[in-house]
């Protein structure tokens, strides 16, 4: 190997490093956002102001389903990780294609939730607790928004380039995004729909 | 009738009516529009408008982005300077049947853009600034870890800037003050755009400043040089690492703060509203749990400064350096468990003031711990007393008047009666000029001629230290003793028996004499630049420094380091020195290219934002397109960089030694 060659592999090699460890981070600090955004609503989730309660509200077999489907997603979305390290192209497109339909039934389960109640007089004017409650989970919402556009161009980018290193560092990337939301999905379900139900 | 609908589609709240209502005001929005025109004019008239792009607006590298912060910071110090010195005028002569020349809401305004541009485009500006001159050369990378993002984190800091400036031509700013507390600065209460322009504005260049901070946390724990283990960085690089790291925990909280209370204003949610189940002191809360951290982000990398600065003049190695690293992590967590010491009488009960009068009582012993250290540093060396150095010696004086200070507020019984008085107002003044600015007036001067290649005239870098010192204390002095009378901040008015205004009086010629001062660096500036032949650095070297920064030519060229440096102690260069040890190497660099998509990111979110604010709503969603669209394809873009062959870096590197021989002979 030449000394050219060699230069080039380590430069690749740090700036992959560079790049992962600085998205962690900025993981990090998405996770002080969520932090903040579930401290506000702790602090007003019974501020309902003469409206409804959690209790009220959610539909807990109606959330499972939507936890399924987003936990289900993160399970696919390891399997096209798994396929892209071995750098089988089309297992890689069926499972990103997979967890993007998973995500997409998500996300539209959880817009339909959000019309109904809003339909019924409970949108985030009417409480305080609504207020923090449609900015948890919508803001959740629209992350998972942006890692579906995201997913979206990544498939194109495996279809059109195939799995090279840069576009298997940007897969890395976005399946780091795809856990975390997971993870933040998680303590939704638990503070706001099981806590909300028990009404606690 | 239809018109009236178009227009509201099209321009939102925009209207005539937005112009400035009256001659003050105007005055405000002539000098903006007038300098710029004055500059495009200038640019046109030389023909720079294509070296302008090239060279600067589209740069990628970090000394040239740490200039354009310096010189944006710079301009905004001479905005908030004019109002403060408005407001010293006003209250030296609003008293009794005297209305002074401001009306109440005008003042309100001036007071809010006072705070905000201080903190958010002066002493932010000036820090990342400085760090994007220094961190990397200190640490012997040529860059930093993402400079794409680098040079967007500007461009929104620049947007963020340009929305502030926005505000004084069209429609008005926020009067809630500078951290704008609902319910006062909710919709029903300030339904005028002011609020708006300030949310936006700090959301714009406070998302820039979270991206910088990530930026260089990567840039210190991945990009050293071989060798440089973290207890051999320079201390500047440790207090980044700490500021750093408190940016990235804290940004976010200001984020989200700042959304909801644009939520409740926009979208009618009660978050903070006074009615609806909202709690505004949830609001108080939420934005000094970002807001105390932002204290320390400011003071860690000056404390960094002054460690650097007190090092280099009094030619000895800095004295307790382990202790230093340990002060400045026990300050970064201790900044998370204070923020209550803003608002005790929110009547938390004794038992949580307690707390945190204790832990802000318990802050100052690090902080004390690093103030012995340089002291202890400056003992038997053998101390130059440049003009770094001065701003040095008054930051110990003013840094520990107001540091007592506070140490006494941090009594929540104290704080009782002192709250919302002058001697806060006093008491943080002194931290942030006497701790923040100074430092970075102190670091501007020591590192100019690495950046320029010529020094910064001394006697006039003087002059202005002596009136920046001494006006600061006939300043701010008067406002312990008005605090203690009870006049509160934020006063457009007060009556004649309180007998404040002779201290008023006082408090204003101070005012004027910090005017001297900054008229004196605005001065030095200018002739410098005109007398830089005389004041060549031609060594690399001007104060026999001793961290690596040094050890390239004066200014330091594009690509940095002719060939990356191995690191085996601390302060290398000095090392280097006393051995005497020379030579040059070199080897192929990898540069980042040109980029003008960070300029469009800061203009899309300028645009973004403009139209939030005016209502204009059918921009919005353009605008959201424009950003996802340069996202994608600028991450199609897979190879931003270039290659400067070792043959190249040998030539430039020869051009430039031969300039400084050239030099040298016109000395001689």
């Amino acid at each position: 190997m030449n000394q050219e060659v060699a230069l080039e592999l380590r430069r690749e090699h740090e700036a992959t490093e560079k790049t992962i460890f600085g998205f962690w981070l900025y993981l990090m600090t998405d996770c002080v956002l969520f932090a903040s955004l579930f401290a506000v609503y702790t602090v007003l989730r019974h501020n309902t102001f003469g409206g409804p309660n959690g209790r009220e509200l959610f539909s807990l077999p109606y959330v499972l389903v939507e936890t399924f489907a987003l936990l289900t997603s993160s399970f696919t979305c390891g399997l096209a990780m798994l396929a892209a390290q071995r750098k089988a192209k089309h297992e890689v497109l069926f499972w990103l294609g997979v967890t993007f339909l998973l995500g997409a039934l998500f996300l539209g389960l959880e817009l339909h939730e959000f019309s109904k109640m809003a339909a019924e007089g409970n949108s985030w004017r009417r409480s305080g607790f609504l207020s923090s409650y449609f900015t948890l989970v919508g803001t959740h919402g629209a992350h998972i928004t942006i890692g579906l556009t995201w997913m979206a161009v990544m498939g194109l980018y495996v279809r059109s380039r195939g799995l090279t290193d840069s576009v298997r560092k940007r897969l890395i990337l976005l399946s780091l995004f795809w856990h975390f939301l997971d993870v933040i999905w998680i303590f939704i379900f638990t503070i706001v729909y099981l806590y909300g139900s028990l009404n606690v | 009738m239809l018109l009236g609908h178009v227009a509201f589609a099209l321009l939102g709240r925009l209207g005539w009516n937005q112009l400035p209502p009256n001659a003050i005001a105007y005055g405000g929005a002539a000098m903006v529009v007038g300098g710029l025109l004055a500059v495009a004019g200038l640019i046109t008239y030389l023909h720079r408008w294509k070296w302008l792009w090239k060279e600067w607006l589209t740069t990628q590298d970090p000394k040239r982005i740490g200039v354009m912060y310096v010189i944006v910071a710079l301009i905004m110090l001479l905005r908030g300077a004019a109002d403060a010195f408005l407001m010293r005028a006003q209250q030296s002569v609003s008293v009794g049947s005297n209305q002074g020349f401001l009306d109440a809401s005008h003042f309100q305004q001036i007071v809010s853009a006072h705070g905000t541009i201080m903190i958010f485009f002066v002493a932010m500006g000036l820090m990342f600034g400085l760090i994007n001159l220094v961190l990397p050369l200190q640490l012997g990378a040529r860059d930093v870890a993402f400079p794409f993002m680098n040079a967007s984190s500007f461009w929104l800091f620049f947007a963020g800037m340009a929305l502030v400036m926005a505000s004084l031509v069209l429609g008005d700013f926020s009067a809630a003050g500078w951290l704008a507390y609902p319910p006062l600065s909710e919709l029903k209460y300030s339904p005028t755009v002011g609020v708006d322009y300030w949310i936006w504005a700090l959301q714009i260049s406070g998302i820039g400043s979270l991206l910088s901070g990530i930026n260089f946390m990567v840039t210190i724990i991945k990009m050293r040089a071989p060798g440089m283990s973290l207890m051999k960085m320079p201390m500047f690089a440790w207090s980044v690492m700490g500021s750093m790291a408190l940016v990235a925990f804290a940004f976010p909280i200001l984020t989200v703060t700042l959304t909801l209370l644009a939520l409740d204003r926009t979208i009618g949610t009660h978050f903070f509203t006074a009615g609806g189940g909202g709690n505004a002191m949830m609001y108080v809360n939420l934005i000094w749990a970002w807001g105390h951290p932002e204290v320390y982000i400011l003071v860690l990398p000056a404390f960094g400064i002054w460690s650097e600065v007190v090092a280099t003049f009094s030619r000895k190695a800095l004295f307790g350096y382990t202790s230093m690293v340990w002060a400045i992590w026990a300050i970064v967590i201790l900044s998370y468990t204070v923020w209550l010491h803003h608002f005790f009488t929110m009547g938390a009960g004794a038992d949580v003031n307690a707390f945190f009068g204790i832990t802000t009582a318990v802050i100052a012993v690090p902080t004390g711990v690093k103030i012995f250290n340089w002291l202890f540093t400056m003992y038997r060396g053998r101390i130059s007393f440049r003009s770094p150095m001065l701003w040095f010696m008054g930051f110990v004086v003013i840094f520990t008047i107001g540091g007592v200070a506070g140490v006494m507020m941090s009594v929540p019984a104290i704080d009782y009666q002192v709250h919302n008085s002058l001697f806060l107002i006093a008491h943080f003044h002194m931290m942030i000029i006497g701790g923040v600015v100074f430092a970075f007036f102190s670091g501007l001067s020591y590192w100019f001629p690495k950046i320029f290649g010529f020094r910064l005239h001394e006697g006039l870098g003087k002059v202005a230290f002596w009136f920046w010192s001494v006006g600061f204390i006939v300043a701010f002095t008067p406002l312990y003793v008005l605090g203690l009378m009870g006049a509160t901040r934020r006063l457009d008015h007060y009556d004649a028996s309180l007998g404040w205004q002779p201290l008023f009086i006082v408090a204003g010629i101070g005012a004027a004499l910090i005017g001297f001062g900054v008229a004196a660096q605005v001065a030095q500036l200018v002739v410098s630049i005109l007398l830089r032949d005389s004041n060549r650095d031609l060594t690399g070297d001007p104060w026999n420094g001793r961290t690596l920064e040094w050890s390239v030519p004066s200014p330091a060229p594009f690509y940095s380091f002719t060939k990356q440096p191995v690191v085996q102690v601390r302060d290398q260069f000095w090392a280097d020195k006393q051995a005497k040890k020379s030579h040059k190497e070199y080897e192929d660099v990898l540069l980042p290219k040109n980029s003008g998509w960070s300029v469009a990111v800061g203009a899309l979110a300028f645009t973004f934002a403009f139209c939030l604010v005016w209502h204009m709503y059918w921009v919005l969603p353009l605008a959201f397109v424009g950003v996802v669209v340069t996202l994608v394809v600028r991450s199609m873009n897979d190879e931003p960089e270039y290659v400067l062959t070792a043959r190249e870096v040998e030539k430039l590197d020869q051009a430039q030694a031969r300039k400084v021989k050239e030099y040298e002979a016109i000395q001689s």
